[in-house]
């Protein structure tokens, strides 16, 4: 099955929404971000601000003064990087209750192309002080998430994706701890860091690399900030070698996140998938993934590659 | 308004206005032009008008304001400071490392600051906010916003104007602080906004002209704001930058320096005539 993270981000809107404590801020993208969802039940505590992001920004600051907890929603690229300064400025500095919903990031947003990809926003959202940064695997892990977000005083960013993507938790078992990363596949030889859409990569990448003999742990990261650095050091003092995977610029991104803790804690080899320091550009989502080195094949490459210099 | 109620807005004001030029002075850095410019305001808000509580700062149903235009700091913490909600004594200790007087007011540090600004233009999307919050609640608080004729410059503010006629917030009132200088100049020399009273009115906002000096004005013009339903109002108070001390009015000079110790000793003393005329009175 495949379920868009922004599709169960709207749904766990939904779902949490009768706590009359919930507000819900759109910038004219309802159908998009799939705020429609709450929209639609509780169409009082909705309000569509129009295309103005830094002003929906501000003024989401605005009513969490007031005690109310805060979904502000758009795209990725607005969010982050138009509303930047607002959100750093109104929400994080006075560390507001306002939860920003992110989707549309990263390459997969496919044919709108370069000026609506977002591969930056993991990058200046982490570098906010009092801000967390979620970026959940799939669908089952984005209500997991929202419902952390909610029940946690403070500024969030969620960083949710346009194209459906395969469920790879099942509901019934799935458990979300904050801040804890998951280790999805053990194994011996590496470990893959994966966040977000390319979780579901990385898993194919885990089940390549084991035809051919090599052991790789999987572990999902969903919480970028604050990271999980015994998950990332244990895996380096137990595997000796990691690739990250993103679906964002490999400068400042996730993989950078991991390098830091890598580099104070237990340095092993290390390479990044993500995006090499370039715009994406209009095409189908499959398309761009090859394109821009994001596939499995590419994270199995970048395994075998990092294994050469491992001691 | 009475003559005697006047006279003591305006002995409350100058008081607050000495406050202005301890701490500008004190910290060798700071915005004096533009708070001494909006003292009057800030005085007739805080002791004629506002529902606020020194001892419940957080108090859900006080009124709000938000210094939009927040380099003017030192104007708010002298009167936050005279209506109890810190000891005035900390306001020397102004942008120290060891003071919770930030430069630009933080809502997390200071007691009675409703949001922290800074910078310039999303203090009024805040304000919008707390006024959409009190229509969602049903409360029947006010929310105020001060804003800079400079910081108009900004995109922003007139998203939120825009915004707040949209939603039909009559239960927010924001003055603009109409001094007619910033940093660089005159404010039609550096980015000319007008013609302001009549972008405020296109923006659906019902405009009301003032005095910023006149304190009969200002309170008939807030309370006319009260009155108005479905709209949200805008008091464009014309305002003299440095108003109270005769160097430093009308001198964009002024906007973000601090006197040494010879014009503080000038200015206080200044003040303190007024003051004593006052008394005399």
């Amino acid at each position: 099955m495949q379920v868009a993270t922004r599709e169960a981000y709207g749904k766990a809107l939904a779902e949490i929404g009768a706590d009359e404590k919930i507000v819900v801020l759109d910038a004219d993208l309802s159908k998009s971000t799939k705020t429609d969802l709450f929209k639609n039940k509780y169409p009082e505590r909705f309000f569509n601000m129009g295309i103005a992001e830094g002003n929906m920004m501000a003024t989401a600051a605005g009513i969490a003064t007031c005690g109310k907890t805060v979904f502000a929603s758009t795209f990725a690229m607005f969010a982050s990087g138009r509303a930047f300064e607002q959100v750093r400025n109104s929400i994080a500095y006075p560390s507001l209750n306002v939860k920003i919903g992110a989707t549309h990031a990263g390459i997969t947003v496919g044919e709108d192309g370069a000026s609506h990809q977002c591969i930056e926003d993991i990058a200046v959202m982490r570098a906010i002080p009092n801000m967390t940064v979620l970026s959940p695997a799939d669908a089952v892990e984005t209500r997991h998430a929202v419902i952390a977000a909610y029940k946690t005083e403070g500024p969030f960013y969620i960083r949710l994706a346009r194209l459906a993507t395969p469920v790879i938790f099942d509901e019934s078992t799935y458990k979300f701890e904050l801040g804890k990363g998951v280790t999805v596949r053990e194994g011996s030889d590496v470990t893959i860091m994966a966040t977000g859409v390319m979780v579901s990569e990385a898993l194919k990448a885990v089940d390549i690399l084991k035809e051919e003999g090599i052991s790789a742990r999987l572990v999902n990261i969903h919480t970028i900030k604050p990271i999980d650095k015994d998950i990332i050091i244990k895996a380096a003092r137990e595997t000796g070698a990691i690739v990250t995977c993103e679906e964002h610029n490999i400068m400042g991104g996730f993989g950078s996140a991991v390098a830091e803790v890598l580099v104070q804690n237990c340095p092993v080899p290390l390479r990044m998938v993500g995006v090499q320091d370039k715009f994406g550009k209009s095409g189908k989502p499959a398309d761009l993934m090859k394109m821009f080195g994001l596939t499995a094949g590419d994270i199995v490459a970048n395994v075998k590659d990092v294994l050469k210099i491992k001691k | 308004m009475d003559e005697k109620r006047i006279k003591e807005l305006k002995k409350q004001a100058t008081i607050i206005r000495k406050h202005v030029i301890e701490a500008v002075y004190n910290a060798n850095s700071g915005h004096p032009g533009g708070s001494l410019s909006s003292a009057d305001i800030l005085t007739v808000l805080y002791f004629d008008v506002m529902r606020v509580d020194a001892n419940n700062p957080q108090w859900e149903d006080r009124d709000r304001f938000v210094l939009s235009k927040g380099h003017c700091s030192p104007v708010l913490y002298g009167t936050l400071a005279e209506k109890g909600f810190f000891p005035v004594e900390e306001i020397k200790k102004f942008r120290q490392a060891d003071s919770f007087l930030e430069g630009h007011p933080s809502m997390r540090y200071v007691p009675g600051v409703d949001m922290s600004t800074g910078s310039l233009g999303q203090g009024i999307s805040a304000a919008v906010g707390m006024a959409l919050a009190g229509k969602l609640d049903k409360k029947d608080y006010y929310v105020y916003a001060l804003l800079g004729d400079g910081e108009i410059q900004e995109g922003q503010v007139w998203e939120a104007l825009m915004c707040a006629s949209h939603y039909k917030l009559d239960n927010l009132i924001a003055f603009l602080d109409y001094n007619g200088l910033q940093i660089d100049g005159k404010i039609t020399d550096v980015m000319s906004p007008e013609p302001v009273i009549d972008k405020f009115e296109a923006f659906g906002w019902n405009v009301i002209v003032i005095d910023a000096h006149d304190y009969k004005e200002i309170k008939e013009a807030i309370e006319e704001g009260k009155k108005t339903k479905g709209k949200p109002t805008m008091i464009v108070a014309k305002s003299i930058k440095g108003k109270g001390v005769s160097f430093m009015e009308n001198e964009a000079g002024w906007h973000g320096s601090a006197p040494n110790a010879e014009q503080r000793d000038e200015a206080i003393a200044q003040l303190d005539e007024f003051l004593k005329k006052l008394e005399v009175e």
